[in-house]
């Protein structure tokens, strides 16, 4: 076929693991260096990807999808030309633009006019390119009153809505994505998806990767699946999603988490046994108490100084819909302590004010800023249906998630206005 | 889409008129990809402009920092060199002549050690994009120098105060700088890749530099150091530089053959092995930053 535009033949990139971890400071690296004189180091080798083949045609729009690990961001950066791979062959036809990060070289001290020159030139723009495109770039931004201020002084998200803004405007004939979409409020993610699916319609071949499941099915014709650093499955795009959800570890009460699934961290403690339950032990019911526990194994007992558990709760498709946070407790109860193999955390909701559905779980606990254990949703658990209202009813699927208690009055303008005193006792009746 | 219009045609072309890039591992020793860096001068320009610009963010003197360190420095020279150490200088005013050599030397300094820590310190850059590696040293060089003019602007003016006006001699100021800038850029793209390895590079530089500047004539006149150090001082590639940097400045005696001759082709070896080694460097720097 002549209008294939990117073939990859059996692509492979090895990574040497050192363990004893890059000394980087002089102390670090001269008692290294003296122990390396008796000893090297125990290396080993870790394919991040391996024996993966496959096509990609001119105008297509392929996802990627695959846990944390699974090789996708490696993939991404070999055909990028970021790092060479150790075997196989790639031939790409046509300029590449990567979108591997918004706002690559953005500079604080710059202005945002500054920052957008700059960052356009990172991404492979000419300057003349950016001087036409500079007023679609700052309007789809929505910073305008900004430009000429330093990008120190934005929010996080004027930041990252200029970021994005610049790299909406790249045309390469063939664009790498990963996982950019995330950024900004709902709003501006809406905006951005929109973007990239104008991009994708103009004939543009796109490589996009991610972890959100609605943005995947909306933007990419096929997909293809990574495990493990090999493909897995390739075929129509909502074929390899269902193939990517139905492949996740499922965990009901009292499921114990493998060591090997993808996780990061440092691991000195580990997520070992998950359950969400009602008070009695049993299925989690809608707007009913709710009791996750998670069980931490520990090879060493940890004195952690500041813990920072948190348990997200998202839809199939990937989107965050609540997130517990032990610092979200007012009574702070959870703060350092001696953990030991074996240690029980619990997280008590009263209400859980979701309709009934399967559900995934994040788990991330960290320890004064350090990364200890991640495991991003690949955790399922499924709510059961109660008459949360009283009335029979419960919103259907297009009806949004979460549950919401709520009272509808008739009445006068004025009285309508009055919001009921809820929890106060007397409440005005109706005439 | 307006903007779109522009790259539709690109992409309704036969397919067979896009470039092709092949991916693939690569071995040994391979040539400099040069005609890329010509491809992405304007980012290069970019970088170096970005260097300069945030360098001088919110300081309230600005520039005049470029021109006060040396400055500072020549007045301590004064002091210890000439006061104390009674150093002669060739007929030259002693502040003229120390601000000379250290104009180019706070330009060499400032560009050693800010070049080799910059694949460091633009990590993300060598990360997330595919942006030819080897424009990072080099814009980063490209900064200094935009100091180095006006470091050398200042000592004009300042020349000028004490009656030292430029001769037929400026017309070397370029080669000699050329002469500097070729051994520059050779250890910079020799230590840059090794600091993204080895941090120790970046904490052992700063230091060595600093003794480099006394073992160089930049406060002193080689010829001062007398002919038993001269098969030392032949080693130092940066005698030669600042000997006929000053000689085309202030018209002091030339450097010696043997100088010279030590500067060209110490200049040269480090320009090749630093090009030579950064191209096989480069194809891995990714996987270390």
């Amino acid at each position: 076929m002549t209008d294939v535009v990117i073939r990859a033949d059996e692509l492979g990139k090895r990574y040497r693991i050192r363990h004893a971890g890059p000394s980087t400071t002089l102390t670090e690296s001269t008692r290294a260096a003296f122990a390396r004189l008796r000893r090297r180091p125990p290396k080993s080798d870790f394919w991040a990807l391996r024996n993966v083949s496959f096509e990609v045609r001119s105008g297509e729009v392929l996802g990627v999808i695959g846990s944390n690990g699974a090789g996708k961001s490696t993939l991404l950066k070999l055909l990028a030309r970021i790092t060479e791979p150790t075997e196989g062959v790639a031939e790409v036809r046509g300029r590449v633009g990567s979108l591997l990060e918004v706002g690559t070289g953005f500079h604080p001290e710059l202005t945002g006019r500054d920052n957008v020159f700059l960052n356009g030139a990172i991404l492979g723009m000419k300057r003349a390119e950016i001087s036409r495109k500079f007023e679609e770039i700052v309007d789809f931004s929505g910073v305008e009153a900004f430009i000429d201020v330093p990008v120190k002084r934005y929010s996080s998200g004027m930041q990252v809505r200029l970021a994005f803004a610049v790299a909406a405007f790249l045309e390469p004939e063939i664009l790498l994505v990963d996982e950019v979409l995330s950024v900004g409020d709902h709003a501006f993610q809406e905006k951005s998806l929109d973007r990239i699916h104008e991009v994708t319609r103009s004939g543009r071949t796109v490589l996009f990767v991610s972890h959100n499941m609605a943005s995947l099915l909306r933007l990419c014709s096929r997909g293809m699946l990574l495990e493990q650093g090999t493909t897995s499955f390739e075929g129509p795009i909502e074929a390899t999603v269902e193939r990517y959800l139905s492949r996740r570890l499922s965990v009901h009460a009292g499921g114990e988490l493998l060591e090997d699934i993808a996780r990061e961290g440092t691991g000195t403690l580990r997520f070992r046994r998950v359950s969400v339950s009602s008070a009695n032990g049993l299925e989690p019911r809608a707007g009913e108490p709710v009791i996750f526990t998670l069980e931490l194994k520990a090879d060493h007992p940890v004195s952690a100084r500041e813990l920072n558990l948190s348990i997200g709760i998202e839809t199939r498709s990937g989107d965050r819909l609540v997130t517990l946070w032990n610092r979200f407790d007012p009574t702070q109860t959870i703060r350092a302590g001696l953990i030991q193999d074996g240690t029980v955390v619990t997280c008590t909701v009263p209400e859980l004010p979701l309709r009934p559905e399967r559900y995934l779980l994040t788990l991330y606990l960290d320890d004064a800023g350090d990364l200890v254990d991640f495991v991003p949703h690949q955790i399922e658990f499924e709510v059961m249906p109660t008459d949360f209202f009283g009335t029979s009813l419960l919103p259907s699927a297009t009806q949004g998630p979460v549950l919401v208690r709520q009272q509808w009055r008739l009445g006068s303008s004025l009285e309508v206005a009055q919001l009921p005193e809820v929890g106060h006792g007397t409440q005005r009746a109706i005439p | 889409m307006a903007s779109s219009s522009s790259t539709a045609a690109i992409v309704k072309a036969p397919p067979g008129e896009l470039p092709v890039t092949t991916i693939r591992s690569t071995s040994g020793w391979l040539p400099p990809r040069l005609g890329e860096l010509w491809h992405e001068r304007q980012l290069l320009y970019f970088l170096a402009w970005r260097d300069v610009k945030v360098r001088y963010a919110q300081t309230v003197l600005g520039a005049v920092w470029t021109i006060f360190q040396p400055l500072a420095l020549m007045l301590v020279f004064t002091l210890a060199f000439r006061r104390i150490g009674k150093v002669e200088t060739e007929g030259v005013n002693y502040a003229v002549f120390c601000l000379a050599g250290l104009t180019f030397w706070m330009f060499f300094s400032r560009a050693v050690t800010q070049g080799s820590d910059s694949l460091v310190a633009n990590a993300q850059l060598v990360t997330k994009t595919s942006c030819p590696r080897l424009l990072i040293p080099l814009a980063s060089i490209t900064g200094a120098l935009v100091d180095f003019a006006v470091g050398l602007a200042f000592f004009f003016v300042f020349a000028a105060i004490y009656g030292y006006w430029p001769s037929w001699r400026i017309i070397f100021l370029v080669p000699s700088l050329v002469l500097g800038l070729t051994f520059l850029v050779g250890i910079v793209l020799l230590l840059a890749p090794l600091n993204v390895r080895y941090r120790d590079v970046r904490q052992a530089l700063p230091f060595l530099v600093q003794i480099w500047l006394f073992l160089s004539p930049v406060a002193y006149p080689i010829t001062s150091l007398g002919p038993r150090w001269s098969a030392i001082v032949a080693l130092n590639p940066l005698v030669g530089v600042i000997e006929s940097f000053r000689w085309s400045l202030l018209g002091t005696p030339p450097p010696t053959a043997v100088q010279l001759a030590s500067a060209i082709v110490i200049g040269l070896l480090a320009f090749g092995v630093g090009l030579t080694t950064f191209a096989r460097a480069e194809r891995t720097i990714a996987d270390l930053a």
